[in-house]
């Protein structure tokens, strides 16, 4: 299927009430869908002739702690055949389990096991869930809006005890974030320029 | 009587100088052959993407040079991408071809790297000696044109920072009359070579299907011939005006991929050769005050300049409500940048797609029913960076 437009009636036509939303930006497909459609949604993705997305490209989750769903997991596929992108997204609340793509894509492993590391979502049917890029022993999700930047913990080389041991964060100078950001926002006239 | 097998537990790394960088694999062998190989990584992680969420989009930049820092101004590239792709801004044809010099810069950076530490690793050590000067030279122009050898900070959203540097263009061309030769000497001295051949054909074979479920890009997905290549098939900048071919490989074998970067890195030299025939002269970034800096000159004489530049170095631009995924060719592979926006001057949030993180992730595939000795020979030409890898 060479247009992304047919493309991406095809797949809603397919999948009528897997999709709850789809849309053509930036050259990609976006497609919303429900929590527990997702392997149906990928392996149909993955195994039909018309869009063959045999390309897991990356798993990744996304932070909104203001939001009732918090979370956002995102899957981005390509497909070499006919040279396409799609993006998956979902929401999610905090406790929600996420099923594993580890049966469809063998590569989703360590992608998983970073957003678990990073988000501290849990998968379901994953292998080898574990910490990946973190320490051993961490504690906490870096990636989650709430992680302070400075972190909790630093390290170094005790002299007395001869070996490495870990302490609160100490600062001498308070980290600064400043605000630059204006809340100007322009004039009224110039707005009303913008839109038009 | 049953005899019990045992097997035994090979901790390899964090410091060892085959494990390009600090990796620790916990390898389980039975006598030599490796059973299993579970890479621990994170050693490097310094939160690069936690980073990028409190910076402007301007201090963004440096982070990715130091992501695989072989190759800086690769990534720099994806990222500008996405924020021009988001805000629609038009770079002027000279940026693109100086950007296109420069990624094709790094890519011959990488590959040497990477041939001749691979060749160093199953025992080989002139190699490295020959191709690093030729690095020098490279990180030479880097210097000239962005002021640092390694971490460049080149590239900006909208084109380059600075001109090229006069008498650049007809130093960078000299190198490429010269560096087909040296590809020659590098190659007499491996690609027929009896102990290298023994070393690496045949070992850490990828089949077309599995380089796909494993989701691996560039020389790892081409060695084993998909011909995919993202500056032919998604072209961005000007490659879509530039002549050249696609290596790819026939066994997927640790072999083959080192062919490929060979053959990859003369089309490089010819992507160069043509960007420099070709480059038109003109602005280097986009003349949009709200994006990029106004020159010197102007600060001191035009109010609306030094408010400009006030601004831009102290809130910094702001990127409108977005979602978008951009991805380049970098030299190891497929790197993407997913960059989510929310109209504000910092990235809500810029997931970094590695193409060296997935590589690795195979390692337990690839080795499995190797001996120990070519576990080196395996991650060396899997073209293991570990800034990228562990972000």
């Amino acid at each position: 299927m060479k247009n992304l437009k047919d493309l991406e009636k095809f797949i809603n036509s397919e999948l009528t009430y897997k999709i709850n939303k789809s849309f053509i930006k930036h050259d990609n497909i976006y497609l919303n869908i429900d929590h527990d459609e997702l392997i149906d949604v990928v392996s149909f993705l993955k195994t039909n002739k018309e869009t063959k997305f045999r390309q897991l490209i990356e798993i990744t989750a996304v932070d909104y702690p203001e939001s009732e769903y918090r979370f956002k997991m995102v899957y981005l596929l390509l497909s070499h055949e006919y040279n396409k992108r799609v993006i998956i997204d979902y929401s999610l609340k905090e406790n929600d389990i996420i099923s594993s793509l580890t049966s469809l894509f063998p590569s989703a492993n360590w992608m998983e096991r970073e957003v678990f590391d990073m988000y501290g979502l849990s998968f379901k049917n994953h292998p080898d869930l574990r910490r990946i890029l973190t320490d051993y022993g961490f504690k906490g999700h870096p990636l989650r809006k709430d992680f302070p930047l400075t972190g909790h913990n630093e390290v170094r080389y005790s002299e007395e005890e001869k070996k490495v041991i870990y302490e609160p964060v100490k600062l001498e100078q308070n980290y600064r974030n400043f605000d630059y950001e204006s809340p100007w926002e322009g004039t009224k006239y110039i707005k009303e320029i913008k839109k038009s | 009587m049953t005899k019990e097998k045992k097997t035994l537990n090979l901790n390899f790394g964090p410091q060892h100088p085959a494990a390009h960088g600090v990796l620790r694999l916990i390898l389980q062998l039975d006598g030599e052959v490796v059973e299993k190989a579970d890479p621990h990584i994170g050693l490097l992680h310094r939160g690069t993407e936690k980073l990028i969420e409190n910076k402007t989009y301007t201090q963004a930049v440096p982070y990715f040079d130091r992501l695989d820092y072989v190759a800086p101004m690769n990534q720099e590239h994806a990222f500008a991408l996405a924020i021009e792709k988001i805000l629609k801004i038009d770079v002027p044809t000279r940026a693109k071809y100086i950007r296109v010099i420069f990624c094709e810069i790094g890519r011959i950076l990488s590959h040497i790297l990477n041939v001749t530490t691979q060749a160093m690793d199953v025992g080989a050590l002139t190699p490295t000696l020959w191709g690093f000067e030729e690095r020098e030279k490279l990180m030479g122009f880097y210097e000239r044109v962005s002021g640092s050898r390694l971490h460049a900070n080149y590239f900006r959203a909208g084109g380059v920072h600075k001109d090229l540097p006069a008498g650049l263009d007809n130093d960078i061309d000299e190198f490429c009359n010269k560096f087909p030769k040296i590809i020659d000497d590098l190659e007499t001295l491996l690609t027929d070579n009896r102990i290298f051949k023994q070393r690496n054909v045949d070992i850490g074979i990828v089949s077309k299907q599995d380089a796909l479920d494993y989701s691996f890009s560039g020389v790892m997905l081409r060695g084993s011939g998909v011909a995919w290549d993202l500056r032919r098939s998604q072209p961005y900048d000007c490659y879509d005006d530039l002549e050249f071919k696609i290596p790819i490989g026939k066994n997927g074998d640790c072999y083959d991929r080192y062919l490929c970067r060979i053959e990859e890195m003369r089309e490089s030299v010819k992507i160069i050769k043509q960007c420099l025939e070709n480059i038109p002269k003109g602005p280097i970034k986009t003349e949009d005050g709200k994006i990029s800096p106004p020159p010197k000159k102007e600060i001191k004489q035009s109010m609306e300049a030094l408010i400009h530049h006030f601004k831009l170095f102290t809130e910094g631009y702001r990127v409108d409500k977005d979602e978008i995924y951009t991805a380049v060719e970098a030299p190891k592979g497929e790197f993407g940048v997913y960059l989510i926006s929310d109209g504000s001057s910092k990235p809500y949030k810029c997931k970094i797609r590695a193409p060296g993180f997935t590589h690795l992730q195979a390692m337990d595939y690839l080795i499995k029913g190797h001996m120990l000795a070519d576990v080196p020979a395996v991650l060396g030409s899997m073209d293991i960076v570990f800034g990228e890898v562990d972000r």
